[in-house]
C-alpha cells in the first residue's frame, strides 16, 4: 500500500472570488523579482535619485550652494532624468506583457478561469504601473521627504505644498499613459522584440518629426505631434514652472487622454479568448 | 438514484462567424458523467465549446452550464468548469508546477492549496518527474498532459476536453485516454470530450453527442444508439458482377446498402425478419448469397449513419 496515494482527489478547501488579477499582479512582480537582470536595471534607475538626494543634501546645508537649493523645478528635473529609465522598463517589461501570451495562446488559459477581460488587463497593468511608480513617484516623494529631513523643517514643504499631489498626478498619467500604449502595442503582435522596436520608432520617430517642424517653422507650436513632448508640456503645468512648448496644455492633455482611449479600445479588441477570422 | 439534471443545455443557439454560420439553432443537452462531441473537422464542437466558456456570443439562444446561464454568469461558471484547450497552451516561462498551481490560484485557490494539489495533479497526469521543468521545454505529449492538469487543478464540477489525443503517439494517447476514463468512472468528474476519433469517445464515453455542419446529428446513450432500428447485416453473394442490379433491387425495397473494402456488402433492414427478407430479395434477383451473418453495429456505424457517410 502506498504511503501516500497519488491518484486524483477532490477539492474540499476554500476558494476566493475576485482576487484573479491580485494573483496575476503578485505573480508577475515575484517573476520579475526572481529576475537579476530586472533587478539591476531597478538599481539602475535610482542612482539619478542618489544624486538628487546628495545635491539636496548640500543644497540644504551649504549655503555657497544655494543655487542647487531644492526647488518645484528641480522635482520637475528628477522625473526628466527617470525619462530614460521609464522608456527602458516599459520595453523591457511591457514589450512582452500580452504578444508572448499571444504566442503561447496562453490567453486561453487565463479567459477559462474565473477571471474577465477586463481582470486580465488590470492584472497586466499593474505589474507594469507598480514597477514604473516604483521609479517615478516613490523617488519623488521620498526626495521631498528627505529635503524636510536635510533642512530640519517644514518651510519649503509648505510654501510649495501642491508638490505632493502634482507628483502623484503627473507621475499617475504618465505611467498610465505608457503602459497603456506599450500593452496596446503588445496586443497587436506575438512577437515582443517588434513590440520593442514599434514602441522605441514611435516614440523617437514622433520626437523627431516634432523638431524638424521646430526647424521648419521656428516654432514649438507643433510639440505635440511627440508623445513625450505632450508628457512634458502637462509635467511642466502640473509643476507650475513655465511651459517648455507653445502648444496648449489642454490639446496635451487631450492627446494624453487619447493615446488612454486608443489603447484601451485597441485592447478591448484584441484581448479574447479566441480570435475569430471572419 | 442518480441525478440526471443536464450539467450543460443549448437552446437553440446559433454562432456565426461573418458569413459563416458555425451552429446553426442546436438545442442538446448534456447528462452528467462522460459525454462525447463527435463529429468531422468543423462541425461546430470546439464553437461549441468557445461558447459554453463565454468566449463566443452566440448571436441568437441560451446556454446554460452546471444550471447557470452563460450570458449572465460567466465568471461563477469559470470558477466550476475545467478547461483543456485543443492547440498548443501554456502560461510562458513557468515551469510546470508553477504553471498549474498559478491556475490553481487563478481559480481562487489559496496558495498554499494550490501548490500542493499543482504537485498531486502533475503526478497524477504521469509529470511527476517532470514537474520542475520549464512547459516549453516539455514534449507534444507532455503538453496535452500539462493542459490536462491544468484543468484539474481546482478540482472542477465539469470538465471541457478539446481533442485531448491530439498529436500523441499511440502509447501517449492510450494512456491520456486511461486518464480520463479513470476521472469519469472512477473519480466522478462530468466530462464533455469532444474528439473527431471514434474510438476515443467510444472508450471513454457512455454518452455522445454527434454534431454536422453545426446541427446535432445525433444524441444520446452509445450503447442505446447502437440498438439498431432493424438489423445490419453482412452478406457476399455467388458472382460479384451481378452486385450492382442486386444493389438496385434491395434500394427499391428500401433497404440501405453498402459495399465494403472486401467483396462483402451491408445491408440494413428496418423491423423484423430481416434474414428472410434477404433471403427473398435474393431470390428474387436471381442471386445466389454464400455467407450471411448479422453484424454487430458499432459507433462508426451510428456515426456515418447521423452524418449520412456511405
Amino acid at each position: 500500500m502506498p504511503i501516500h496515494d497519488q491518484g486524483y482527489r477532490h477539492y474540499g478547501g476554500s476558494r476566493a472570488r475576485g482576487r484573479a488579477w491580485v494573483v496575476m499582479f503578485t505573480t508577475g512582480v515575484r517573476t520579475i523579482l526572481g529576475n537579476r537582470r530586472w533587478i539591476m536595471l531597478m538599481v539602475a534607475a535610482w542612482v539619478p535619485f542618489l544624486v538628487r538626494a546628495v545635491l539636496f543634501y548640500i543644497g540644504s546645508n551649504f549655503s555657497q550652494a544655494a543655487i542647487i537649493a531644492p526647488s518645484a523645478a528641480a522635482f520637475r528635473d528628477f522625473l526628466g532624468w527617470q525619462n530614460l529609465f521609464v522608456f527602458l522598463v516599459t520595453i523591457t517589461l511591457g514589450a512582452g506583457a500580452i504578444a508572448q501570451d499571444r504566442r503561447a495562446n496562453a490567453l486561453q488559459i487565463y479567459l477559462s478561469k474565473p477571471l474577465t477581460r477586463l481582470e486580465y488587463l488590470v492584472g497586466k497593468l499593474s505589474v507594469l504601473m507598480a514597477f514604473l511608480l516604483f521609479i517615478t513617484w516613490l523617488p519623488s516623494i521620498l526626495l521631498l521627504v528627505l529635503q524636510v529631513l536635510f533642512a530640519g523643517n517644514f518651510t519649503f514643504l509648505k510654501a510649495n505644498a501642491y508638490l505632493f499631489p502634482a507628483i502623484t498626478l503627473f507621475t499617475f498619467i504618465e505611467v498610465l499613459m505608457v503602459s497603456m500604449c506599450i500593452l496596446a502595442l503588445s496586443s497587436l503582435s506575438t512577437n515582443s522584440r517588434f513590440v520593442g522596436i514599434l514602441y522605441t520608432a514611435l516614440i523617437f520617430f514622433s520626437k523627431a518629426l516634432a523638431g524638424v517642424l521646430f526647424a521648419v517653422t521656428r516654432g514649438t507650436s507643433f510639440s505635440w505631434i511627440s508623445f513625450g513632448n505632450n508628457l512634458d508640456q502637462l509635467a511642466d503645468v502640473i509643476y507650475r514652472v513655465p511651459p517648455e512648448y507653445e502648444t496648449p496644455w489642454p490639446v496635451s492633455l487631450a492627446i494624453v487622454l487619447g493615446l488612454i482611449a486608443l489603447s484601451a479600445v485597441i485592447l478591448e479588441r484584441r484581448v479574447r479568448g479566441v480570435e475569430i477570422v471572419a | 438514484m442518480a441525478d440526471l439534471t443536464p450539467v450543460v443545455s443549448l437552446d437553440n443557439v446559433t454562432v456565426e462567424y461573418g458569413r459563416n454560420r458555425a451552429l446553426n439553432g442546436v438545442t442538446a443537452s448534456f447528462t452528467p458523467g462522460a459525454v462525447g462531441l463527435l463529429g468531422p473537422n468543423g462541425a461546430g464542437k470546439s464553437t461549441m465549446i468557445k461558447s459554453l466558456l463565454g468566449f463566443i456570443v452566440p448571436r441568437q439562444g441560451q446556454m446554460r452550464v452546471l444550471g447557470l446561464d452563460v450570458a449572465v454568469s460567466p465568471v461563477e461558471i469559470r470558477a466550476r468548469i475545467g478547461y483543456m484547450p485543443e492547440n498548443d497552451a501554456h502560461i510562458p516561462g513557468l515551469t510546470a508546477v508553477q504553471f498549474v498551481s498559478y491556475c490553481g490560484e487563478l481559480a481562487g485557490l489559496p496558495r498554499a492549496d494550490a501548490t500542493q494539489r499543482a504537485h498531486e495533479v502533475l503526478y497524477y497526469v504521469g509529470l511527476g518527474e517532470a514537474r520542475y521543468r520549464n512547459v516549453e521545454t516539455y514534449s507534444t505529449g507532455m503538453k496535452q498532459r500539462i493542459k490536462l492538469a491544468q484543468a484539474l487543478v481546482h478540482d472542477p464540477d465539469l470538465l471541457f476536453l478539446d481533442e485531448p489525443t491530439n498529436g500523441m503517439d499511440p502509447k501517449g494517447r492510450d494512456e491520456m485516454l486511461e486518464l480520463v476514463r479513470d476521472l469519469a468512472h472512477n473519480k466522478g468528474v462530468n466530462l464533455i470530450l469532444s474528439s473527431h476519433l471514434l474510438p476515443d469517445v467510444e472508450y471513454t464515453c457512455d454518452h455522445v453527442v454527434v454534431m454536422d455542419k453545426g446541427r446535432i446529428a445525433a444524441a444520446g446513450p452509445i450503447e442505446a444508439l447502437k440498438q439498431p432500428r432493424g438489423r445490419v447485416y453482412e452478406l457476399r453473394v455467388k458472382t460479384p458482377g451481378e452486385l450492382e442490379a442486386f444493389f438496385d433491387h434491395l434500394r427499391a425495397a428500401g433497404l440501405e446498402c453498402h459495399s465494403t473494402d472486401d467483396d462483402v456488402v451491408r445491408v440494413f433492414v428496418p423491423g423484423e425478419g430481416g434474414a428472410r427478407r434477404l433471403f427473398a430479395l435474393a431470390a428474387e434477383s436471381r442471386v445466389q448469397v454464400r455467407h450471411l451473418r448479422p453484424s454487430v453495429p458499432t459507433l462508426e456505424d451510428v456515426f456515418a449513419h447521423a452524418v449520412g457517410e456511405d
